[in-house]
């Protein structure tokens, strides 16, 4: 990826990155730490890979992508904010009683939203779906979804995963959101999903590791994914939980719980501050 | 005396999926590893490249079903009343129903008729969680001409629908004129006495208890309920007012089927007394279907006893 775009791609992850804190803090409520990890993939997939246009959230031919890990809705709703599909502003009513911005994305609620999805487990299922709804209309879109790492010791993913590869469903990318933490703790203290890739493997995808946070890793990744025929992807990006708000990086505490006044106020001048640097 | 026709609902809902396939190039069946029981098969004989069979993973066909119906199809998932229902229930509320996609669920092997393979399979608590899920539509047909009917108003019907099928052949009730709208109530006969308001197999075995009470000088309204949800208050209504009583009878636990739905209404809109015909809430065990029918009170004795108790509480 040359020099331009990269920069260009870290300025919207930046404000999506702002955009997640703006609706944690006015909801009082949500979950950054999970938003943040995934938040370089998703620009990456708003801005660059998917077909979509914001002006035509349900046209037919676009591609789809399932939140698997619904908790991250912030994130979502950021990048579909930026990348125009409502106004950038609307990110404070996150979980206000009346927002199209739920505590985790529904498609009844907001346009654009491919599917309803909070209940972990279940989003790669109906991405696998919409997978062979493609297939059935002559291979018409792609499919991606992201799911947690925690979320992977839901038995369905399996279920999934088994049926995605056994289908050869190759318009199919399963993000794996590899932050290490859940609400218990770290995921290998809890039940550790280890080793990931393995698993994928083993089930019979094509499996791609990353850092999640690097925009040449990311392009590679879903390009390689475009390549491959016969299977489908999942790609394990090793992420920060919290990045990019030095003081919840790492910490679990900030799965599921929202800046206060003080708090918000630090996370928005270190962004802004990145801002600055990378618009310098 | 013409014979009776008896046909399991399970074999009218396999054949009623291949006429529609033929008609509706956008429906999809889904199966999990049950399609030579939930009679799918026939579907994935006719149409092969739209019938897909998931394996043993109800809970990922569920989901699955509601992602294939965001991309346009008309999706019919089937398994077990058990799996479909009880296993999957999270799924169908959350990936199906909340987002509330065309998805069509036949669980066939509904009630204590599964018979001999015993209570893990015999699911009498469908109704109950089905029932409780927002904007679910709930059909219970009571023979194949109902089956069949349901699969068409379902494949029309926008939104999801929980249609529920039997292992064991039962007798045809109705006959080819047969008009089926959902969530309106038939009534088979009229009476002044007794309601008894019947679903599923339980409709032939209302209107055998309704002849044997006619003749011991009692008069029967009778109504076929195959729409569980939404029900029809109005039906119900109209016949506690009009016969002051009422018997329910369904193949499926007394607690959260029929008999609740109806004292439901009957309880705010017109307080009259509701006795209710199921299985008692307990377990069913194994066993012929015919056989367990009766030793859970599942039949036209038990009806008509229940119709004297009944008018004996007025």
């Amino acid at each position: 990826m040359d020099n331009t775009s990269k920069k260009e791609l870290s300025v919207i992850a930046t404000k999506v990155r702002k955009g997640i804190i703006e609706g944690t803090f006015n909801a009082k409520s949500g979950h950054p730490g999970g938003s943040l990890s995934i938040v370089e993939t998703l620009t990456y997939l708003y801005f660059k890979e998917m077909n979509i246009d914001p002006t035509k959230p349900v046209m037919e031919e676009r591609d789809r992508f399932v939140l698997s890990k619904g908790h991250a809705a912030p994130a979502l709703y950021s990048v579909m904010a930026h990348r125009g599909f409502f106004p950038v502003e609307d990110l404070k009513t996150l979980r206000k009683v009346g927002s199209k911005l739920q505590g985790h994305p529904s498609m009844r609620y907001l346009e654009g939203v491919d599917i309803s999805t909070g209940s972990l487990g279940q989003g790669i299922s109906a991405a696998c779906g919409m997978a062979l709804g493609s297939k059935l209309k002559g291979d018409a879109f792609r499919v991606y979804t992201i799911l947690g790492d925690g979320e992977i010791q839901e038995g369905q993913v399996w279920e999934a995963a088994m049926y995605a590869a056994a289908k050869k469903l190759d318009n199919l990318v399963a993000v794996v959101d590899n932050n290490n933490l859940q609400i218990d703790g770290s995921v290998e203290e809890v039940n550790s999903p280890y080793p990931i890739p393995e698993k994928f493997k083993a089930f019979g995808w094509n499996v791609i590791e990353i850092d999640a946070h690097n925009f040449d890793e990311i392009e590679d990744a879903f390009q390689k994914a475009r390549e491959c025929k016969g299977k489908p992807t999942a790609i394990i990006q090793k992420s920060t939980k919290g990045k990019g708000v030095s003081f919840m990086e790492n910490q679990v505490s900030w799965h599921g719980s929202a800046p206060n006044a003080e708090q918000y106020e630090d996370a928005m001048a270190e962004l802004n501050l990145k801002l600055k640097e990378l618009e310098a | 005396m013409a014979e009776v026709i008896k046909t399991a609902t399970r074999d009218a809902y396999g054949k009623a999926l291949v006429e529609l396939g033929e008609k509706n190039k956008n429906v999809v069946v889904l199966d999990a590893d049950l399609a030579a029981a939930t009679k799918t098969g026939a579907f994935k004989k006719a149409f092969p490249e739209r019938f897909f069979d998931t394996g043993i993973a109800e809970s990922n066909m569920m989901s699955l079903a509601g992602g294939l119906a965001t991309t346009g199809f008309t999706v019919f998932a089937s398994t077990f009343a058990m799996f479909a229902a009880g296993r999957a229930f999270e799924q169908v509320r959350n990936t199906i129903c909340y987002p509330h996609l065309n998805v069509k669920i036949g669980a066939t092997h509904a009630g204590i008729s599964v018979g001999e393979d015993g209570a893990s399979h015999q699911c009498c608590e469908d109704i109950a969680l089905m029932r409780s899920i927002p904007g679910m539509v709930i059909i219970n047909p009571a023979d194949d001409i109902e089956a069949r009917a349901a699969v068409f108003a379902a494949a029309e019907h926008d939104g999801p629908v929980y249609m529920r099928f039997g292992r064991l052949a039962v007798p045809r009730v109705f006959d080819e004129n047969y008009k089926f709208e959902i969530g309106k109530a038939v009534t088979l006969k009229e009476g002044t006495d007794v309601t008894i308001i019947a679903t599923g197999l339980m409709v032939n075995e209302a209107i055998e208890a309704a002849k044997t009470l006619e003749k011991e000088g009692i008069s029967v309204e009778l109504i076929n309920m195959h729409t569980i949800k939404p029900l029809d208050n109005e039906a119900v209504i109209k016949a506690a007012k009009k016969t002051g009583c009422i018997v329910t009878a369904e193949e499926h636990n007394i607690i959260g089927g029929l008999g609740s739905a109806v004292s439901e209404v009957v309880s705010e809109e017109c307080p009259v007394p509701v006795v209710r015909v199921g299985v008692n809430d307990e377990f069913g065990k194994s066993g012929p279907a015919v056989e367990l029918l009766h030793l859970y009170g599942l039949d036209a004795e038990n009806i008509v006893e229940k119709a004297k108790l009944a008018i004996s509480k007025k």
